[in-house]
């Protein structure tokens, strides 16, 4: 049966790159925000796809 | 709500996600049980996560923040005296028969406890309710489409069940749960940046609290009466309403929940189901309900944010949308709002996949069509997918005219959940107990919470028979329609029970508490459910105590 862990991992780390670029190409802002949260969790979402990645890698062998 | 190009992707990508792993999983159905009840095949941090993830729709995420900002810290009461021991409770006491009897379902379970008449009186109310709540899962999503794309409520109801029912279709089971995972981490990451950006510009806990009533940033002291409390409960009606009857109704008879747990692998996996999932589930009120408290503060500090209103009065179901607008710019703003949207979708997965399984087995091979092939309950199921969702879009229509969802949604537990606890704590846990009993009692456990409501008012809801009482609270009035729903089930069943003859011991090995032979558990200490139980028991106490 499919693992879990690969689509969620191969699921956030697209959703980071997606988010640093966000972070880097545009300037979006929101009312009350003062930081460039997008490039922020593009970060962490990468951080967070590729630990999944390695879990399922680790479980398989 | 303007969304760039960016918010699309997010979205398309993460349906991209949804829709993938249905069409993965569809390979591994090749029975019913597959497609119904996963086999017994999924690991421990699927199924706990799942648990917790599949009543983490409408309910959750909206009501919750919105309860939040109407009224305060008290909120939390859902998960810390509500959720957490009922969670816990299930895991260690009530698992080993659920599990270990080998129904298919909770009817089913009751079926081999009691009787036929039991289980389909349960499967049928059971059957409705699960509609209900995913037609409120479905409205919810309605009204917040139609506020983000601006579509019509109709074509945002019929697009969003339309990705339900294709994994659903596909998958089964496996495929609602392992969105229900995927939607949990996305919700969880979603989420915490807006709790935290949130609170930190209201001048953070502190801030918050300062600038506030206390009974919005303290969750016990100001229980001794309805008066002074936003709630308008006190804490026998707490305990007893919303701590003893509702959350253990839900989290312990609700095949909704309990059906993820029966997807493990074997027995300890079964019960840490509830347990393990406990440990996240008491950290959720810290994304969904501080930021509806931080939204308050917000509101009153002049800082460019108010409550959305509705004629007039504060419409707190828009809350969190609200805040959203404020923090998020566009990319996190498409996370977001995916989040959202992927949570009301696994709500409605989560009682899609419930239904279809308790049609097919409690309700169709037990009743219209008994010794077919199993290719036929299959098709049977998938059939069930279909209709149930084209239901739950007719009890989304119906969910319309209510205010708040979360008082509806208790109001439903109330009579259907309610007086279902006192039948399975008699059950498991009283051998004298029989089917007639049983049966009488839920019965009038369940007249009991529609005379209840029917005979009092609260916020202008219920009093259709006469208006006997009046109630502080809707929410005060939902906790008593349970209270009264299970003392009444309570006292029938055992009278009745008293009244007729027992059953013999030997038919209820497996199956009740005392005469089912003690099983030792061989797991390692620290993956024992008594061990992790007390740790989340400890836990949830210690946060019951810094938000005193």
């Amino acid at each position: 049966m499919l693992d879990l862990r690969k689509p969620a991992g191969y699921f956030f780390l697209l959703l980071g790159v997606v988010m640093v670029i966000a972070g880097l190409v545009w300037d979006f802002r929101a009312p009350l925000l003062e930081t460039n949260l997008n490039l922020h969790f593009g970060v962490f979402s990468l951080v967070f796809g590729g630990v999944f990645l390695l879990l399922a890698r680790q479980a398989r062998s | 709500m303007s969304l760039h190009l960016v918010d699309y992707s997010i979205l398309v990508l993460y349906f991209g996600f949804v829709l993938g792993i249905g069409w993965f999983l569809r390979k591994s159905v090749a029975s019913s049980s597959d497609f119904l009840t996963a086999s017994h095949s999924l690991p421990l941090w699927i199924t706990s996560l799942a648990f917790l993830a599949a009543n983490m729709g409408a309910l959750e995420m909206i009501g919750m923040c919105g309860s939040g900002a109407k009224y305060g810290m008290m909120t939390s009461h859902f998960y810390w005296v509500g959720a957490i021991p009922a969670m816990l409770f299930v895991g260690v006491f009530m698992m080993p028969f659920y599990y270990g009897s080998k129904a298919r379902s909770v009817p089913e379970y009751l079926k081999l406890r009691f009787d036929e008449k039991t289980r389909g009186f349960n499967a049928i109310t059971f059957a409705v309710m699960t509609i209900f709540s995913s037609g409120i899962s479905m409205y919810a999503l309605g009204i917040l489409l139609q506020a983000i794309f601006g579509w019509s409520f109709t074509f945002s109801v019929l697009v969003s069940a339309g990705i339900v029912l294709a994994y659903t279709y596909l998958g089964g089971l496996s495929s609602a749960i392992y969105n229900e995972v995927l939607q949990f981490f996305l919700i969880v990451v979603g989420f915490s940046p807006l709790a935290i950006l949130a609170v930190e510009k209201a001048g953070g806990w502190s801030g918050i609290s300062a600038r506030l009533e206390p009974a919005m940033t303290e969750s016990w002291r100001h229980m001794g009466s309805p008066a002074d409390n936003p709630m308008g409960v006190e804490v026998f009606g707490l305990f007893m309403g919303l701590g003893f009857v509702l959350s253990f109704g839900y989290w312990c008879t609700n095949y909704l929940v309990v059906q993820r747990a029966m997807a493990a692998r074997n027995m300890t996996d079964a019960r840490n189901t509830p347990i393990v999932g406990a440990f996240p589930k008491m950290f959720i009120p810290f994304i969904v309900i501080v930021p509806g408290i931080a939204a308050v503060a917000l509101a009153q500090m002049g800082a460019g944010y108010s409550i959305p209103t509705k004629n007039g009065g504060p419409d707190y179901d828009l809350v969190l949308i609200s805040l959203m607008e404020q923090f998020y710019p566009s990319g996190m703003l498409g996370v977001g709002l995916t989040a959202l949207i992927a949570s009301f979708m696994s709500g409605m997965a989560g009682n899609v996949t419930a239904f279809n399984t308790v049609w097919t087995y409690d309700i169709y091979q037990s009743y219209i069509r008994k010794n077919a092939p199993d290719e036929h309950y299959l098709w049977m199921g998938r059939m069930a997918t279909i209709f149930g969702t084209t239901l739950s879009i007719g009890a989304a229509y119906m969910a319309r005219s209510f205010n708040n969802m979360m008082d509806f949604l208790q109001l439903i537990f109330g009579f259907v959940n309610a007086p279902l606890f006192a039948t399975f704590l008699l059950g498991m846990f009283w051998k004298r107990a029989t089917a007639n009993g049983a049966f009488s009692g839920l019965v009038s456990g369940t007249a009991a919470a529609a005379l209840t409501y029917g005979m009092t008012r609260a916020e202008g809801k219920g009093g259709w028979l006469g208006v006997m009482y009046e109630f502080p609270s809707s929410m005060a009035q939902n906790f008593w329609v349970a209270i009264n729903a299970f003392v009444v089930c309570f006292v029938v069943t055992v009278v009745v029970s008293l009244a007729g003859k027992p059953r013999p011991d030997q038919e209820l090995v497996g199956l009740v508490y005392g005469v089912t032979p003690h099983e030792a558990e061989t797991a390692v200490w620290y993956k024992r459910p008594a061990v992790l139980a007390t740790a989340a028991a400890g836990l949830c106490v210690v946060l019951n105590v810094m938000f005193f």
